[in-house]
């Protein structure tokens, strides 16, 4: 039995590169032996990734998507289709699992400098694909075609609108239509099951590749192949991907089911803030809901929006706020790499930027008055200083002697 | 295997590295086994959810035929499962001349099981012998066939000595009045008889299986 | 003191329950275990509701298993036209004759427990309250100058709307509408129109997700099993990382 594995294999090496790969992105490729709970979200985003495509295409098989029959078609599936409840809510609630998630991920980098030199190219890639998520997360919300559905996706394709001189025309082209109707469905429907699961799926594979080409970052954001073993080559505080990390991310996945599926058997709609109330209402284009706000992983940078007066330069300052994340590896020019041997200024800076996100997260939810819209643009400033002086306060920050090897 | 940061199994002495690989495989082979039932547990809803949903079923539900009011020779056409099912209400005639034909029929006995349910396998391949009841599809390729009864001019085309039944214009092929096919054409098997039975004597309930046996 | 004043002796036009129009609501404590309960329910909302709201998501057939009733039961107690058990509960009346009379058509209640909260629907049934202002001769505290004419009036009795005066705590008095039935003979009617109203809206809360129970059943077992198997993959992990320093 062992030589026919041992001769099937070589029969397939001689044709593609299998032991190969295996070895070069798992059996041998060495990554830092002191990665921490922070380190469990890549692998954690990939298999969210792959939970949604694989419940995407379960419930394409009995999704209708058109405006006459969509709603009837996800109640079809929660009560018709054998465990098609399951399914739906798997669907949903991976999709804010996914941004918190990458949320977590993004942090990480924050923390440790996972994008400086020569991971530039790895954060950059990373922020393309947060860009698709979001995209994919508002191409798919339209789909149950509720209330909340129909109106957030007027509100936010009249955005566009904003656009001197092509707006309108750019807003008419993007929905098919004069108003959010049956064929912005039906190419939404397309987009979100075709196109950028494509473009993602291929981005996560490049993300790797970069990521696989420079080594993991770590929480003490040195280099481990800065210190390599004399005759072996290989990284003194490195170990091979698999079988240490693979075994831990083991450990990893199994802990985030236990806490995704206490979600998905126990409180699906989460309060409303993974299914929103108001979504149980077939979309009304006569009937405008008091209240619209796009899902949870959205309101900060919804509220950055609201928060300018002005509504195209608010536009310009939503997406202002995402823009910036893609300069990050060179706005900070701290000799150091990590939060743990920078200064005090740097660990303020990143406590405000917390502060502030969150709180633009919450202002997002709410209606808007008077008070909440200067809170929000008190906490913009913030966000925005954050990135924007960085150039200035990472170099002035006093940091701390960074050590040759790993500290666990 | 010695990897800088990793410390070297085969350092220890003799027995504590045997110890550890039997471990090592031990657990292995248990968190395997758990996580393939895990994962076999979780592709059940996955394959469940493509099984024909409740929508379905419900549009492929047993169906009713009221027979009171047929004549003789009748021919009533039901929908099952979106298949046309025929009943016709034979005669005394009709009967007697089903085993005549025996010789030029492929499966005269209704020997092929899969073509009718046990209740049915019998000279008239039906629970009651005066109502034939069968799916109207032409067991060579699918199309429906037409009813050409026992007088019909058109019979004499068919056969020297039509005794009625049904004939397929797609490819030609011809079968009797209990569904049985002929020789020598493309149909392979007899027209195949539902599940049946009656909740009275003029009500047949197609779709559910009698519980009785068929009355010869 | 119950004797006059009921179910919405609490209410307060607080801006802050937007929602509901500035009513507080009143807690369904809704038990979608209990099977009695939800059989009442649907009885009733076959009875009274289903002349003009369809559950068209909703199918006899799902009923009957989940609720623990046989064809025949459904046949007798919930099915009143030639349908099947296997259909769904749709309604004959016509949309575009629906919105001549009422105004707008009285929308479907397959998901309503979902789209507007138990505790809503429980304190809107309680609170139709008689307004001669209104084209049907009733209004309601919790839904203002709804379409909806109060259906279940002789179970419950007429309520009618009083103007009060209260002062709070700090010395501060508002306006406070309360709603008081008509007949005080009717106190003992009504109180058994709320248990009613309870099974209905459990009815509801149920036909809204009729996945819940089974959800819920299955969801400790799934836990239990990940439980255990992180037990294994744990004790995996650690050996392997004995390896690393």
């Amino acid at each position: 039995m062992n030589k026919m594995l041992t001769a099937s294999l070589e029969w397939v090496d001689t044709r593609f590169p299998l032991t190969k790969m295996w070895n070069e992105h798992l059996a041998q490729y060495y990554a830092p032996k002191n990665f921490n709970v922070w380190y469990y979200f890549g692998s954690l985003a990939l298999m969210v990734l792959v939970l949604q495509m694989i419940t995407g295409i379960f419930l394409a098989v009995n999704y209708k998507p058109d405006a006459g029959l969509a709603f009837a078609s996800v109640e079809y599936i929660m009560r018709d289709v054998d465990y098609g409840w399951l399914i739906r809510y798997m669907h949903s609630t991976g999709a804010s699992f996914f941004f918190l998630v990458v949320y977590l991920h993004m942090f990480r980098a924050l923390m440790y400098g996972s994008y400086r030199k020569p991971r530039e190219l790895l954060w950059i890639i990373g922020m393309f694909i947060y860009m698709c998520l979001m995209a994919e997360s508002f191409l798919g919300y339209l789909l149950p075609w509720g209330q909340m559905s129909f109106w957030g996706a007027q509100v936010i394709i009249s955005l566009f609108g904003a656009i001197p001189y092509i707006g309108e025309d750019l807003a008419v082209w993007v929905r098919g239509d004069y108003v959010i109707g049956d064929a912005t469905l039906n190419r939404f429907f397309v987009y979100h099951v075709v196109l950028v699961p494509l473009l993602l799926l291929a981005l996560a594979v490049v993300h790797i590749i970069a990521l696989h080409e420079v080594g993991s970052n770590n929480p003490d954001g040195i280099e481990i192949k800065k210190n390599k073993d004399p005759k072996t080559g290989i990284p003194l505080d490195g170990i091979p991907f698999h079988p240490y990390y693979t075994v831990k991310d083991i450990v990893g996945v199994t802990v985030f089911a236990i806490i995704f599926c206490a979600v998905i058997f126990y409180a699906p709609e989460m309060g409303g803030y993974f299914l929103e109330q108001n979504n149980f209402f077939p979309a009304d284009p006569m009937k405008t809901p008091q209240h619209i706000e796009p899902s949870w992983y959205f309101t900060p940078f919804y509220a950055i929006l609201r928060a300018v007066p002005d509504k195209f330069l608010g536009v310009i300052a939503m997406g202002g706020s995402i823009v910036v994340l893609f300069f990050l590896p060179w706005l900070d020019r701290s000799p150091v790499k990590s939060i743990r041997y920078k200064g005090w200024i740097f660990k303020l800076a990143l406590g405000l930027f917390v502060v502030s996100f969150f709180g633009l997260a919450y202002l997002g939810m709410q209606p808007p008055t008077p008070t909440k819209t200067l809170f929000a643009q008190i906490f913009s400033v913030i966000y925005f200083a954050f990135f924007l002086l960085m150039p200035w306060y990472s170099k002035i920050d006093k940091t701390k002697p960074v050590p040759e090897r790993v500290t666990d | 295997m010695s990897t800088a940061g990793v410390t070297d199994v085969g350092t220890k002495n003799m027995t504590e590295a045997i110890d550890d690989k039997s471990k090592r495989r031990f657990l292995v082979t248990a968190t395997t086994v758990v996580g393939a039932v895990g994962v076999g547990f979780a592709a059940v809803p996955f394959v469940m959810s493509l099984r024909p949903s409740a929508k379905t079923q419900a549009a492929g539900a047993p169906v009713e035929v009221d027979i009171s009011k047929m004549e003789a020779g009748q021919l009533v056409i039901v929908e099952w499962r979106g298949k046309p099912v025929w009943v016709v209400r034979r005669t005394e005639k009709h009967l007697g001349d089903l085993p005549t034909l025996n010789a030029k029929l492929s499966d005269p006995d209704s020997k092929v099981v899969s073509q009718q349910p046990s209740y049915a396998q019998n000279l008239a391949r039906s629970i009651k012998q005066e109502y034939l009841v069968v799916i109207g599809i032409c067991t060579h390729l699918g199309c429906s066939p037409t009813y050409v009864k026992t007088g019909d001019p058109a019979g004499a085309d068919i056969d020297d000595d039509w005794k009625g039944g049904f004939f397929c214009p797609c490819h030609g092929s011809k079968f009797d009045l209990a569904g049985r096919v002929y020789q020598g054409l493309p149909a392979p098997t007899n027209l195949v008889v539902p599940p049946y039975t009656y909740l009275s004597d003029t009500r047949i309930l197609v779709g559910v299986d009698s519980s009785e046996g068929g009355v010869a | 003191m119950r004797r006059l004043i009921f179910a919405l002796t609490w209410l307060l036009p607080t801006m802050a329950f937007a929602a509901s129009g500035g009513v507080e609501l009143q807690s369904a404590n809704n038990d979608i275990t209990d099977k009695a309960s939800l059989q009442t329910g649907a009885k009733l909302f076959v009875n009274y509701c289903m002349g003009c709201h369809s559950l068209q998501y909703a199918r006899f057939q799902r009923i009957g298993k989940d609720l623990g009733l046989t064809d025949d039961d459904l046949k007798e107690h919930l099915m009143f036209g030639t349908e099947k058990v296997g259909e769904t509960m749709t309604i004959a009346m016509a949309q575009d004759d629906a919105e001549r009379w009422f105004g707008v058509a009285p929308p479907d209640l397959s998901v309503i427990a979902r789209a507007r909260g138990t505790d809503w629907l429980y304190t809107y049934l309680l609170s139709f309250y008689l307004d001669p202002s209104r084209p049907l001769g009733v209004n309601n505290l919790v839904f203002k100058d709804v379409g909806m004419p109060h259906v279940l009036w002789e179970q419950q009795g007429w309520q009618k709307a009083v103007h009060k005066t209260e002062t709070d705590a700090q010395g501060h008095s508002h306006e406070v509408v309360k709603l008081e039935l008509v007949n005080p003979a009717d106190e003992e009617k009504a109180e058994q129109y709320e248990k009613d109203m309870r099974n209905l809206v459990n009815f509801l809360e149920y036909i809204g997700e009729p996945a819940k129970l089974e959800r819920r059943s299955l969801g400790w077992k799934v836990l239990l099993f990940l439980l255990i198997f992180l037990v294994f993959s744990i004790a995996l992990k650690k050996e392997y990382w004995r390896d690393i320093h």
